[in-house]
């Protein structure tokens, strides 16, 4: 993975920047020890590091803001980092960067169950954004698998999704408004406890803009009031092809379940030894959730039994108590920690139509004797968000390549069904020089004139989401 | 100009010498004055995909919305967001198209459950000032490679470029559908009631309060006994707001949220038409404030629909900008349609003018504020 050189000119002036920025932030908020900066040399894509110039941490909007317009006066690159989960490697820091990172702004700031909103700081976690309005019965919907540790800042980012956004969308449709600031320091509000844009949607524009476009510091969120109740359905089936045509009847039907996951038999019986949730050992798993009260519940499982009937499921299980549903979720739950014990794996995110299912895990399997590397597949199948992951083992020379390689070709052929290289994770570095196989020139042209427009000078997260050598002329102006 | 093709309609771009009126079916003509030769996208039309069982329709932007909602209805589907018929409303006529109701960004009272028009959009492809075919997002639903370009041109009102496709997510129709009436309640108590309901599980589809009516509506949808059920559950709910009504006729309930949608109280009279969107339990004290107007909320009080005499647009606009939100004004004269933006949000439109619109032909001075010194 190549990444820009580090400017040396911005390097010779690390100790002018930390003193400038000591003067605006308090001591402990501007890290510039080596042996300290090392904590932020990657995120969740652990297999590229690189220590940054400098940490700020700072703890408002104000002092975000101070540290922008230092670093946008000395020309000195910023790199947004909210927890540091990115799986595409969207807070690498370059040498020659400041990381910015939100976490001491964790604070919930307003919350309004009668406008059904709650307004946090963006250094927040997922999990405690649930956390601090359940008490009255209210939840925040996405909820990315790393819901525990990640930050909204992250989530506004990178758009974040979650197992149960078939019903309630990702971030992008339960974001009311942000406060961000721009990179040479204006601080701008966008939408808030109201709806819609009143001019052109910079909401929608800036969620899911991986940090280029500004740093997100406070946010306004949609909060729902919880549904009475939920429980899940276990269907296996002998073919991954029945499978899916299930998912495509049961969404055809009028059902709108909560969830709809998807294991294959690599996966399955991986967590089976790892987790022993007694999942039937079939070539194709599927659990659907559903909401409501207990009547409601019974009323869409019933139906959602009797169309996979027709598929000739080998098992089908209707959760009846909490204690079953935690087990049907049990496997699933665990399907990241069992790949874990195996062996390392990486995991994929791309999205494909939900008709293209059979074809494309028929072609993965192919394509991984070809490699002869292991690949499970869990996914969010009734959006078509696949999560294919490969198994390799990083100590053997060349393994980490040859998976790379296979992880590119799936991408490509998400992309050639019609579908997209990233539903949820972003492009960040892992998924960059893979953003032609998707769109042409004029498209990612297009793309970057929003980024000029926000941060001209290439400042915020600079080698990010573009391919280098098609963003190098307006990095390097 | 009524291009058949992308190509075709990039070559005329590329060719222009002067502004264009860029014009989908001409039923929504909402924000100020604009003199360019007119550009219709009517003749880019046909359903290009509709996969049901994925909940997909891509779709070319000519095509009459009409046509599109009778393709989903043969499947038992709907486009959730509801969007609205301005012409009752705006005195119109013609065929409004599904590119239209992406460019103006158009939702109905279903809004506040299931999100807006651009919630439901999954990718497009326009042609900017520049005559460059762009394509952003794509067909499936959970898509986040690369910009949300998508958003960016729901709600821009052509300003940034011409649609030629859109793709959207489509969601099942429901089995059945009731509505919910309290009578009598005034504007705060009634908000409150929508409040309460909408901060319930029964998870309301519609959320109005029509004081010249005296009434206050919810809408429940799904399958029968679901329906039946929450009705129950909301009416004990609601019990100490006053008896609740339930309507489960469903030609009924479908024409008194049709009207609502279309806001046809104020069909056919004089006066601006505003619509303002705020924080909902803001809604009651920026109606008593103005005086002299006729409202309307939807959306549990976020979506206010304001009857006025003409010259109240100061006064209204600053109700609003005291609590926060916007207001637009869909039916009246002048050049200042769109709400003020803020200084910096403003140069950030008008930077996105520039580079989208670098010639300056698309609906200058349509959605005003969006240009430097404007």
């Amino acid at each position: 993975m190549q990444m820009p050189d580090p400017n040396p000119a911005i390097l010779a002036r690390k100790a002018e920047l930390v003193a400038r920025l000591r003067e605006v932030l308090p001591a402990d908020a501007v890290i510039s020890d080596p042996a300290e900066t090392r904590a932020y040399e990657c995120d969740a894509l652990t297999a590229y590091k690189c220590p940054p110039l400098a940490v700020v941490l700072p703890a408002s909007t104000q002092e975000v803001a101070e540290a922008l317009r230092i670093c946008h006066e000395m020309g000195v690159p910023v790199v947004p980092r909210g927890a540091g989960t990115s799986l595409a490697g969207g807070a690498l820091p370059t040498a020659d960067s400041v990381i910015l990172g939100v976490a001491r702004m964790n604070a919930v700031l307003e919350t309004d169950y009668d406008n059904r909103f709650i307004r946090v700081q963006a250094g927040r976690t997922n999990l405690s954004v649930t956390g601090a309005v359940e008490e009255q019965g209210f939840f925040y919907a996405p909820d990315p698998s790393s819901q525990l540790a990640c930050a909204i800042a992250g989530n506004v980012a990178m758009n974040s999704g979650g197992a149960h956004c078939l019903k309630y969308g990702v971030t992008t449709n339960n974001l009311m408004g942000v406060t961000m600031v721009l990179m040479d320091g204006t601080v701008i509000e966008l939408g808030g406890a109201h709806l819609d844009a009143g001019g052109y949607d910079l909401l929608g524009l800036i969620c899911g803009s991986e940090g280029q476009l500004g740093v997100v510091t406070e946010a306004c969120l949609r909060i729902l009031h919880k549904p009475e109740g939920a429980r899940p359905m276990l269907i296996g089936f002998d073919s991954n092809e029945v499978a899916g045509a299930c998912v495509s009847d049961i969404i055809k039907a009028g059902v709108l379940p909560v969830a709809i996951e998807f294991m294959d038999r690599p996966c399955i019986r991986a967590t089976e030894d790892f987790a022993h949730a007694g999942y039937p050992d079939c070539e194709a798993l599927l659990i659907v959730e559903v909401e409501g009260s207990e009547a409601e519940i019974d009323a869409q499982l019933a139906l959602i039994e009797e169309i996979a009937r027709r598929h000739d499921p080998v098992e089908l299980r209707q959760s009846r108590s909490e204690e079953e549903s935690a087990r049907i979720w049990l496997g699933r739950k665990s399907a990241f920690g069992a790949m874990g014990q195996i062996n390392d794996y990486m995991c994929l995110d791309g999205t494909i139509p939900v008709s293209a299912l059979p074809h494309v895990l028929r072609r993965i399997g192919e394509m991984s004797r070809e490699f002869g590397l292991d690949v499970a597949n869990v996914f969010h199948a009734g959006d078509g968000n696949m999560h294919p992951l490969i198994l390799y083992d990083a100590n053997r020379p060349g393994d980490l390549e040859r998976c790379e390689a296979f992880g590119a070709e799936i991408l490509k052929l998400c992309v050639e069904v019609g579908g997209c290289l990233t539903g949820e994770h972003g492009v960040g570095i892992e998924k960059r020089d893979l953003m032609r196989c998707q769109y042409g020139a004029d498209d990612l042209a297009a793309q970057m004139d929003v980024k000029d427009v926000f941060d001209p000078a290439w400042l915020l997260n600079p080698a990010k989401v573009f391919p280098l050598d098609a963003s190098s002329a307006r990095r390097a102006a | 100009m009524t291009p058949r093709t992308e190509a075709e309609l990039a070559a005329i771009i590329r060719e222009a010498r002067a502004p264009l009126r860029i014009e989908g079916g001409g039923t929504r003509p909402i924000g100020g004055p604009t003199n360019g030769a007119r550009l219709s996208t009517s003749a880019m039309r046909g359903i290009a995909l509709y996969e049901p069982g994925a909940l997909t329709l891509v779709v070319g932007a000519g095509t009459p919305l009409a046509e599109v909602e009778a393709a989903l209805a043969a499947e038992g589907q709907r486009l959730a967001f509801e969007p609205m018929d301005h012409r009752g409303l705006l005195g119109t006529e013609g065929t409004p198209t599904i590119g239209g109701v992406v460019a103006a960004n158009v939702s109905g009272p279903r809004r506040v459950q299931v999100g807006a028009c651009r919630d439901f959009l999954l990718g497009v492809r326009f042609v900017d000032g520049a005559g460059r075919i762009v394509r952003s997002g794509g067909r499936v639903m959970k898509n986040v490679t690369g910009y949300d370009l998508a958003k960016l041109m729901a709600g821009s009102y052509g300003t940034l470029g011409v649609l030629t496709e859109v793709a959207l997510k489509v969601l099942p129709a429901p089995q059945a559908a009731a509505s919910l009436t309290l009578r009598g309640l005034d504007d705060t108590r009634a908000i409150a009631a929508l409040a309460r309901a909408l901060g319930s599980p029964f998870e309301v589809t519609g959320a109005a309060h029509l004081p010249g009516k005296g009434e206050t509506l919810l809408r429940i949808e799904g399958f029968a006994e679901s329906v039946a059920y929450r009705a129950g559950r909301l009416r004990e709910l609601l019990a100490g707001f006053g008896t609740v009504t339930v309507e489960d006729d469903p030609e009924a309930v479908a024409a008194c949220w049709r009207d609502i949608r279309d806001v046809a109280a104020f069909h056919g009279r004089a006066g601006d038409v505003w619509r303002l969107s705020v924080k909902p339990t803001d809604a009651p004290g920026i109606v008593a404030g103005l005086g002299g107007v006729e409202a309307l909320h939807d959306w549990g009080g976020g979506l206010i629909w304001l009857l006025a005499p003409e010259g109240r647009g100061q006064a209204i606009r600053a109700a609003v900008a005291a609590r926060g939100g916007h207001a637009t004004r869909v039916r009246g004269t002048g050049a200042d349609a769109f709400h003020p933006r803020p200084a910096p949000v403003a140069a950030l439109e008008a930077g996105l003018r520039r580079r989208f619109d670098p010639r300056g032909l698309f609906n200058p001075g349509l959605m005003d504020g969006t240009r430097e010194g404007a």
